[in-house]
């Protein structure tokens, strides 16, 4: 017997100690293009391209970030993306709540019937062409309203904010309310929503990632460049290679303003992905919860 | 009594018609919820405009899109334009592009973060636990054209880590996000490497919901870790497994096109041009709206098949299903 649990002991010390090193392994693969992206946007440009960087940043100086903020079209990207994922997440929340709370009633005629309609959206679509020809004819064309309406609730995430009406808000608290003299709007906002913080906070961190991320509506419906969000701008650095654009083309020779065209777009990407890698410690801790509640059968 | 103003017809109905109907809304509570429907109405507007309206207009793939006619107006012209797809040298190769990388993508992507709740869930000491799990949800909250900006990055021909990497070990640069041979590979792991913590966080949460007494008893019985994952942990999430394959093989043909599109390039693209970014480029930049409808509900269709073929089996083999 004793001799068991002494190789049970050994094997449990096998066991962990190769689970860590996995462990270990993955979160390094993770970390080190985000530290090395974050590295590089403090270096100096030629340490950088001739592969003198590998962890902390060589040569400290803030030249890059100088001109990412001196550059007019990374400020009005920046300023309409706030702008779009404001209003965008404000609208989308109303709009989901909206939907959410009369399914989440038991006593709320043809709840089924809708849940249906809506549920069916998520597994087959018009597709972007026809989506297109939608806006194009409701006259949305080259306006933020185009970037937010068609997207403005997620079949997902009202599934999700519904089932945890339904879980978390009994049912019976709403008719107690119901008796008091509350209204069904009444009984929404005084009772249901304040028991709702951490679903309500989820949504509207997917919401806002969302938002904040996405290049894509914008490519398809904005022609207007003052009205371009900031993942649009991102593409012609990044992708496009327009970094040197940035830089003043008489000031000096070719390679060095290709060298530091490079520290310049990771800076950028630094610059533009901060603001949700801000929020995310504050909303963090009800994922787990949220993604439980989206995993139960709606 | 003002002239302009006309009774509702209803006042004149037999009274017991009448009654009927009210019976009817009062026992569904339809009037005491009359503000509950007032309040989903604009969901519902939503739903119909912005969804049902491009299936609606599903029927362009039928039809010659001109666009004073609208919808509507414009001739039907049958299965021309399918007809036309399926013909064209593209077809193959677009068929063969979007399979391969979907394949490949569930093949990898699909097992990985299972894998990964698994080991977290192995790790005792909780401040651990949660310090991985927030580290690997980090790349997910980058926008995709950052995640392809950071790929072309490290993979520049002159100035990319990688390829610094790749010199001075003494091999031969490579430029990978133009050669077509490498863009699946760069796709996939990028991926993997983005969304691997956070598609591992479903796992982990129904993880959380296994009878700790289950392992107890087990460990009495003489079951070592390895034992105990294999028979406890993993017929407990099962259900989740099966529920989550479902949807990963019911939007198979649904890769993302935003990826793509943005990793695509002239050199590339006898791997990169997938169904979607192909219906993109035929339709909004080359403005044959029906032609590229056609293209992306023969897209569709297939998805939706594949979805409701597997729930179907996934219903009869383990009554598992979505609906």
């Amino acid at each position: 017997m004793a001799k068991k649990k002494v190789i049970h002991s050994l094997n449990d010390r096998i066991f962990n100690t190769v689970n860590y090193a996995i462990l270990t392994v993955i979160l390094l693969i993770i970390l080190f293009p985000l530290i090395y992206t974050l590295s590089a946007s403090f270096s100096d440009p030629k340490m950088v391209t001739s592969g003198k960087l590998y962890f902390l940043p060589v040569g400290f100086n803030l030249n890059s970030y100088r001109e990412v903020f001196k550059n007019r079209d990374i400020l009005t990207g920046y300023r309409n993306t706030l702008f779009i994922t404001a209003i965008g997440t404000l609208a989308n929340m109303i709009l989901t709540v909206c939907g959410a709370y009369p399914l989440s009633r038991k006593d709320f005629y043809g709840r089924k019937v809708l849940m249906m309609l809506f549920s069916f959206t998520m597994f087959f679509s018009g597709g972007i062409i026809t989506t297109f020809l939608v806006v194009q004819s409701l006259g949305l064309m080259n306006s933020w309203a185009a970037l937010i309406l068609p997207g403005a609730v997620s079949t997902y995430n009202l599934i999700i904010m519904r089932t945890y009406f339904m879980n978390s808000v009994p049912y019976e608290l709403q008719e107690a309310a119901y008796i008091d003299g509350y209204s069904n709007l009444g009984i929404l906002v005084r009772v249901v929503l304040p028991l709702s913080g951490p679903i309500l906070a989820v949504i509207a961190l997917y919401y806002a990632v969302g938002y904040w991320n996405s290049y894509f509506s914008a490519m398809l419906y904005i022609s207007d460049r003052s009205k371009y969000p900031l993942q649009l701008f991102l593409r012609e650095v990044l992708i496009m290679n327009q970094a040197q654009n940035m830089l003043d083309a008489s000031a000096e020779e070719m390679a060095r303003q290709a060298m530091r065209a490079e520290t310049i777009k990771y800076s950028v990407i630094v610059v533009s992905s901060v603001p949700m890698l801000i929020l995310y410690p504050f909303v963090q801790k009800f994922f787990v919860k949220g993604v439980m509640i989206g995993a139960l059968k709606g | 009594m003002p002239s302009g103003i006309v009774m509702p017809k209803s006042t004149k109905w037999p009274t017991t018609r009448k009654k009927k109907l009210m019976h009817f809304l009062r026992s569904r509570k339809i009037i005491r919820n009359l503000d509950l429907y007032l309040l989903i109405l604009p969901v519902i507007i939503f739903y119909v405009v912005f969804h049902y309206g491009p299936m609606y207009g599903l029927q362009l793939a039928f039809k010659d899109y001109i666009a004073i006619d609208g919808i509507l107006g414009s001739p039907w012209v049958g299965f021309e334009h399918f007809a036309r797809f399926f013909g064209s040298p593209y077809f193959l190769r677009l068929i063969g592009n979007t399979l391969s990388i979907s394949i490949l993508q569930l093949l990898f992507g699909f097992p990985i973060p299972i894998l990964l709740a698994l080991m977290i869930n192995e790790v005792s000491n909780n401040r651990m636990k949660k310090i991985t799990q927030n580290i690997t949800y980090i790349p997910y909250f980058l926008s995709t054209v950052v995640i392809v900006g950071m790929l072309k990055n490290f993979t520049h021909p002159d100035y990319g880590i990688i390829n610094i990497m790749i010199e001075k070990s003494g091999g031969m640069k490579i430029n990978f996000i133009q050669e077509a041979s490498w863009f699946r590979t760069l796709y996939i792991a990028s991926g993997i490497w983005q969304s691997m913590g956070w598609n591992s966080i479903i796992f982990i949460a129904s993880l959380s919901g296994v009878d700790p007494q289950l392992h107890e008893s087990a460990k009495i019985d003489g079951a070592g870790r390895m034992q105990r994952i294999w028979h406890i942990n993993i017929p407990a999430i099962l259900p989740t497994i099966i529920i989550v394959l479902i949807l990963n093989v019911g939007s198979l043909m649904n890769i993302g096109f935003e990826k793509a599109f943005l990793m695509q390039n002239d050199l590339n693209l006898s791997t990169s041009d997938i169904i979607p970014t192909y219906s993109y480029r035929v339709g909004i930049q080359g403005a044959q709206y029906s032609y590229a409808t056609a293209i992306s509900f023969f897209n569709s269709i297939i998805n939706f098949t594949l979805l409701v073929t597997i729930n179907a089996v996934s219903r009869r083999v383990n009554s598992t299903s979505l609906w």
